[in-house]
């Protein structure tokens, strides 16, 4: 007993370090696969008071160009809603509404790693919750993944664990869009069907298999394309429509059937 | 010794800040976001408990981590850097760093340089290794190990001529 004391004892620099290793191991591998982990993550309250703090400062540095781009925006809906027919026009009785939007600002944003989270300004108390859709005025950027009271975390579509239903415009073509951690101007569509006739330039849109986004929301373009291993289906390079680099003020999308569409998943798939 | 203590406190947020707002937002050249919070390492007394210092290691990491979301990569990394220290202190300064007398002030420039750059190399090759965790990425991993310890070790000597330690 006294010689494995004695043992322990001399190497306990090695034990402690082993010790902790396995810990942080285990926080690693563990959220590797599939989520973010629970309680390490940015949406906490200190970590969110101090991005916010910050991004209050260096917002005022790009207040110009992102009044432009809303301004633009603006100018795009007001286009589409005084030509809508009266028919089409929207409704405004809230029940019948799909889809809700809420606004949001990036306190943090991430493109260099291999799984990129955001953190916004935004939480639980303003009705988020998880796997809520995030878009820019431009296109599409990730999905809610941890929220709390105030601020939450966003995977963004440059994360090696994104996986997003998308389509080619004007077809019903869908493959999955994913992101293999190189470039973070370019993700990567897969499982396209080889008799799908490409050009370089297609517009890349989100697809209707999923609850997440509503269908149509712009993605990218197509910039290259090839045929995979099992040369059945084309891998195809997609360039982004936003600057992932630089983004600021986001929506996010609730999809007010998706509890239904989602029960009724569980029980189709139960029996 | 209080006054080590609290320096290295201070040291320590003030090292977290620095990283989190300023060098994790760099994206220098698109992907180069050095770490220069492994200077701690570096500037840590040599003669204080290991125990303590390597606890003091992993969760410096961790509260990066926190920030970044990273898991615990950063805490692994700046963990295995901190306990590799004595072994690549005793290469580059010999045995005579054991010694109750020795003190960086009687190291010549190039040893602690060579000091420097091996701990910011051992933190930046866990990290990035496991990071990525694919050995399909071997390319895209070794070119982000390699630039981003040059700019590292860079930023480091940087920041240790400016805010040079005068009592230890």
């Amino acid at each position: 007993m006294q010689r494995i004391i004695n043992f322990i004892l001399s190497y306990r620099t090695a034990f402690l370090y082993s010790f902790l290793a396995l810990i942080s191991l285990i926080i690693t591998v563990r959220s590797h696969s599939y989520h973010q982990s629970k309680f390490f993550n940015s949406s906490k309250w200190l970590t969110g008071k101090i991005y916010g703090a910050a991004a209050d400062v260096s917002s005022y540095f790009s207040l110009q160009e992102e009044n432009d781009r809303l301004v633009k925006e603006n100018e795009r809906l007001r286009r589409i809603l005084f030509n809508a027919n009266e028919e089409n026009k929207v409704q405004l009785d809230t029940a019948s509404i799909d889809f809700e939007v809420t606004e949001a600002r990036i306190v943090k944003n991430s493109f260099a790693s291999p799984r990129n989270y955001l953190t916004i300004n935004k939480g639980s108390n303003h009705g988020l919750e998880q796997d809520m859709g995030v878009i820019t005025t431009r296109g599409i950027l990730g999905i809610v993944e941890n929220t709390s009271s105030n601020f939450s975390t966003v995977q963004s579509l440059l994360n090696t664990k994104s996986n997003i239903n998308a389509k080619i415009k004007n077809t019903n073509y869908f493959g999955s869009l994913v992101w293999d951690a190189r470039d973070y101007t370019i993700v990567q569509l897969v499982d396209i069907p080889r008799l799908v006739p490409l050009v370089v330039g297609d517009t890349i849109v989100t697809g209707a298999m999923s609850s997440i986004f509503p269908e149509n929301i712009p993605i990218g373009v197509i910039k290259k394309y090839d045929l995979n291993a099992s040369k059945s289906f084309y891998n195809i390079d997609v360039e982004l429509f936003n600057d992932m680099a630089n983004v600021k003020n986001i929506y996010i999308i609730r999809n007010r059937n998706k509890s239904e569409i989602r029960e009724l998943e569980a029980l189709t798939t139960d029996e | 010794m209080n006054s080590v203590v609290f320096l290295n406190i201070l040291r320590f947020i003030l090292l977290v800040l620095t990283q989190v707002l300023i060098f994790n937002t760099l994206n220098f050249m698109g992907f180069i976001n050095p770490m220069v919070y492994v200077i701690f390492l570096y500037w840590y007394p040599i003669k204080g408990n290991r125990g303590v210092f390597m606890l003091t290691a992993f969760l410096l990491g961790l509260i990066i981590d926190l920030f970044s979301d990273t898991l615990a990569l950063h805490a692994l990394a700046t963990l295995t850097a901190a306990y590799a220290r004595p072994l690549i202190m005793r290469f580059c300064f010999g045995v005579n760093y054991e010694f109750q007398n020795f003190s960086f002030k009687n190291t010549t420039k190039v040893q602690r340089l060579t000091f420097l750059a091996l701990l910011v190399l051992v933190h930046q090759m866990v990290f990035f290794f496991l990071e990525i965790l694919s050995f399909s990425h071997l390319l895209l991993i070794l070119k982000k190990i390699f630039a981003t310890s040059l700019v590292t070790i860079f930023l480091c000597s940087l920041f240790s001529s400016l805010f040079s330690p005068k009592s230890e």
